[in-house]
């Protein structure tokens, strides 16, 4: 949120959170209703996991962005959040890395 | 403590906290808002490390036993609208502010506080509902699974179904439904029984974690909300611009609780 909005600055964007919370809405009734709906191949659920990750990730990149504002934020918070993904992106590379039973660390 | 040369009498320092509505000049911001986004920082990589226990114990489970269908999705839904409909009001509460409308502030942060305890309303319905609900395991090897009616020391009473394979339990086929009807098990033909609470399976297990942890977020974030709401808001005619900095922060930690929901919902509910 940059710290000198003015109130016309505000008021113009009270629209975009309005049209925001509608998406999200949407969304969340599109993730019930693709949960329903069988996608790929019978007996695996791989593609109905990557459409309702698809469709979270598109909610969270909605609030992030518009309701806490990081699209238009300081080079200070990108910084700290550069951080964070690139922390949370290696703790979730190794624990996909440590499931495949291929990998060094599963030799005895 | 300093003492006056003069009368030797204490000296009292006042000092005030830099930065809290003037941006800092090598930051370009507020103190608070680096600081909570600092803390926010630290809360993707705690909810992350649960996540990433949630794959591992999820990719690692055997076939037939990881449970689908177990909790009860319009709940979940509507919870998750509830939390979306908070996110908006406490966005428009610093809107408000800014726009030196301090009636609608109030009346937007009411309708988060509600939402938040409608939220954490519905999840005690579904956690009691889960306490409820039993496992039997029985001495000839069948399964009856359902809510519990009665409990005596000589019967257990459940309305559900019986079955041999635990598989039937965990992943009913699509569109398939058993009829659940009262069924009384004598105590001595029980081997087992536990209801769906934490320590049921690795599924109930990191249930009850993600979302307690998630409730405790909830609780949390709606103390400081119910603060600067009633007795905190006085701060507003002191000083109005430190006051919207402090619902700004708030808010930023609302919209991470509604931010770790929006996965949490999915992979518990839906997946």
């Amino acid at each position: 949120m940059s710290d000198q909005h003015s109130d016309h600055d505000i008021s113009k964007h009270v629209r975009g959170y309005l049209i925001v919370f509608g998406a999200l809405i949407i969304g969340t009734v599109l993730t019930v209703w693709a949960s329903r709906i069988h996608f790929g191949a019978e007996g695996s659920n791989t593609a109905n996991i990557v459409v309702a990750l698809i469709i979270a990730c598109s909610k969270a990149f909605l609030v992030a962005g518009y309701f806490m504002h990081l699209i238009s934020e300081k080079k200070m918070i990108y910084s700290i959040l550069a951080f964070t993904v690139f922390f949370a992106t290696g703790l979730m590379y190794l624990t996909v890395w440590s499931m495949e039973p291929t990998n060094l660390i599963h030799f005895k | 403590m300093l003492r006056s040369a003069l009368n030797n009498h204490p000296i009292k320092i006042f000092m005030e906290i830099p930065y809290t509505v003037k941006p800092r000049p090598d930051t370009g911001l507020y103190n608070a808002k680096v600081g909570i986004w600092l803390f926010l920082a630290s809360e993707v990589m705690l909810f992350g490390a649960l996540f990433s226990s949630y794959i591992l114990l999820r990719v690692g489970a055997a076939p037939g036993t990881w449970p689908h269908g177990l909790l009860n999705v319009p709940l979940g839904t509507i919870n998750t609208l509830v939390l979306i409909t908070s996110s908006i009001t406490v966005v428009m509460a610093w809107v408000s502010l800014k726009m030196n409308q301090f009636g609608k502030f109030r009346l937007y942060q009411a309708i988060t506080l509600l939402c938040a305890l409608a939220f954490l309303c519905i999840k005690s319905v579904e956690y009691h509902d889960k306490f409820m609900h039993y496992q039997i395991l029985k001495t000839d090897g069948t399964y009856v699974d359902g809510h519990l009616v009665e409990k005596t020391a000589d019967h257990v009473t459940l309305n559900g179904f019986e079955t041999k394979d635990l598989s039937e339990i965990n992943e009913p086929k699509h569109g398939e439904h058993h009829e659940h009807k009262p069924i009384t098990v004598p105590t001595a033909e029980i081997k087992k029984i536990g209801n769906y609470g934490p320590w049921h399976n690795t599924y109930t297990a990191i249930y009850f974690t993600l979302t307690g942890l998630h409730a405790l977020h909830v609780i949390g974030g709606a103390l400081v909300i119910g603060f600067l709401w009633g007795p905190g808001s006085k701060m507003w005619k002191t000083d109005p611009e430190r006051f919207t900095n402090r619902i700004e922060v708030s808010g930023l930690f609302w919209h991470f609780v509604d931010l770790v929901w929006i996965f949490l919902f999915p992979i518990l509910y839906l997946l």
